[in-house]
């Protein structure tokens, strides 16, 4: 449990903007271990970075200092194997079935046929959709299709899963009983998970631990722990303890979302 | 949409009718010498398909239309796919296609019949000149708005620029590449038939024209009927096909 899955040290991304001139001091520096197996979440107000930040993990963006490693090994530019990421954007792809996206990747692989059927009937079944293996990706809701995109990545049995604030464009019954999947597949897969979301309650909800970012450039303020048990679902929500967690959250990151509309954060509370 | 399929062949049949009913008005209204009725055109037609002089006409048209098409598409799609991916190529060669297919085709017809001579090779390529570019223009743009996100996705799966671009561009990009090659039909039989009816010895536009010459209303209505329903057909078989494909996306 205490092994580091993911190290972060000194990690910065400035962008340049081409044309307009100048840099954009993104992320960072910003120094962060994921403990292998846990469930970690980042919150933090709009355009700090919450995203840059996942990509540098992905491999789909390079950091402009610092290191970021997985499982050890540095992530240069490329995803390593073994993560996996799941996009707020519906990432199905449209000319294909239900069983054809989440195989996609097992294909790329090269699996035999045999695993690669398996694999996909047990992702389809993890994901509760059976019965729309030849369905479409326009046939079906949106939630569904987040399941499609979910279940696409679990078939590569990723030890690492990367979630872009994957319930965003979810309504709210939907967002907390996707919670409680991606929860119950962390717990059986066994992955450590790392998910950005700009909800508080969905973070406090399904965490181990939650870092809370400041405005731009990113930095993280606080991590705030949860200690939920491994077993647990969406009744968290009733226990005491939730409010005050969601709370502290919002404590902190109240001053910060305020710098980022550009507003001052009011009357500073415990000489933060 | 299963359940909008008889409506939708009600409508068909019912536009039908009322261009049948409205041939016959216009044949009672300007009279035989300029207009045959609508049976008497199925009547000509079917003694031509009898007729030994037809078919090599006929071939002449399909084989240089089948050919002018095949050029287009693979040319329009190359253009199309190179434009689409190089953002700088696109964004110098895309107002040059803008602007040559701006330029009336038939005024390019001299030059073509110059370089390729009286014959099959200059109606093959008059007929791709109209094609290639509306194919090129609409890949283009079906290239450039796949959504970001998908190509994200393949680059998270660690797909090769090959695999990125026949398995997650290609695919997202068909619909809209699609519409481009059913507009790429039409525009190239209509330059096919321009080219054989300028001198040609051969072709349905040959026929048509000679029929003009000679003042044989049978030939021109028989010919432009045949051509009506040649385009009709297949404009509505790639129509419904394109339906489908956007319907999925």
């Amino acid at each position: 449990m205490s092994v580091a899955h993911v190290t972060l040290r000194g990690v910065t991304k400035v962008f340049s903007r081409p044309g307009k001139g100048g840099e954009v001091h993104a992320l960072g520096p910003l120094d962060l271990d994921l403990r292998s197996g846990e469930f970690f979440a980042v919150v933090g107000p709009s355009g700090c970075g919450k995203s840059t930040l996942l990509e540098l993990i992905a491999g789909l963006a390079t950091a402009s200092a610092g290191e970021v490693a997985f499982e050890g090994r540095p992530i240069a530019g490329e995803i390593p194997d073994g993560v996996g990421v799941v996009f707020q954007e519906d990432a199905c792809f449209p000319w294909l079935t239900v069983v054809d996206n989440i195989a996609f990747s097992l294909r790329k692989a090269r699996l035999a046929p045999g695993e690669r059927e398996s694999r996909v009937r047990d992702a389809v079944a993890m994901m509760g959709l059976g019965g729309f293996e030849r369905s479409y990706p326009a046939q079906l809701s949106g939630g569904m299709r987040q399941r499609v995109c979910i279940a696409r990545t679990l078939v590569m049995k990723p030890r690492l899963i990367l979630l872009d604030e994957p319930f965003g464009a979810l309504d709210q019954q939907t967002r907390l009983l996707m919670g409680e999947e991606v929860l119950r597949l962390w717990r059986q897969t066994g992955a450590t998970v790392f998910l950005i979301t700009h909800a508080l309650d969905e973070a406090t909800m399904l965490a181990d631990r939650i870092a809370v970012m400041s405005a731009r450039p990113g930095r993280i303020l606080e991590i705030v722990e949860t200690g939920w048990p491994r077993e647990r679902d969406s009744r968290v929500v009733e226990d005491a303890r939730f409010g005050a967690l969601t709370a502290r959250l919002w404590q902190v990151l109240r001053q910060e979302s305020m710098k980022s509309i550009g507003r001052p954060g009011g009357v500073p509370e415990g000489g933060a | 949409m299963t359940e909008h399929k008889p409506r939708a062949w009600r409508n068909a049949l019912a536009v039908l009718a009322a261009l049948v009913v409205g041939w016959q008005i216009l044949h009672a209204v300007v009279g035989e010498v300029a207009l045959r009725s609508p049976w008497e055109t199925v009547a000509y037609t079917a003694k031509l398909f009898a007729s030994r002089d037809f078919w090599p006409n006929f071939d002449e048209t399909m084989t240089a239309f089948a050919a002018a098409l095949a050029i287009a598409v693979a040319t329009g799609l190359a253009i199309g796919m190179l434009l689409g991916f190089s953002r700088l190529a696109g964004e110098v060669f895309e107002p040059v296609l803008v602007a040559l297919y701006s330029i009336p085709k038939v005024t390019l017809y001299p030059i073509v019949l110059l370089a390729f001579g009286l014959g099959m090779q200059a109606k093959i390529a008059f007929g791709a000149i109209h094609g290639i570019i509306p194919i090129a223009l609409f890949t283009i743009n079906a290239v450039r708005n796949v959504r970001p996100i998908l190509i994200k996705t393949g680059r998270v799966m660690k797909l090769t620029t090959w695999e990125m671009v026949w398995q997650v561009l290609f695919p997202a990009a068909i619909p809209e590449i699609f519409t481009g090659l059913r507009i790429g039909f039409s525009l190239t039989l209509i330059g096919t038939l321009l080219g054989e009816m300028f001198a040609s010895q051969r072709g349905l536009g040959y026929m048509l024209m000679n029929g003009i010459g000679l003042h044989n209303v049978d030939v021109i209505m028989s010919v432009t009927f045949m051509l009506v329903v040649f385009a009709a057909v297949i404009s509505s078989a790639l129509l419904a096909i394109d339906r489908v494909l956007h319907g999925r996306a």
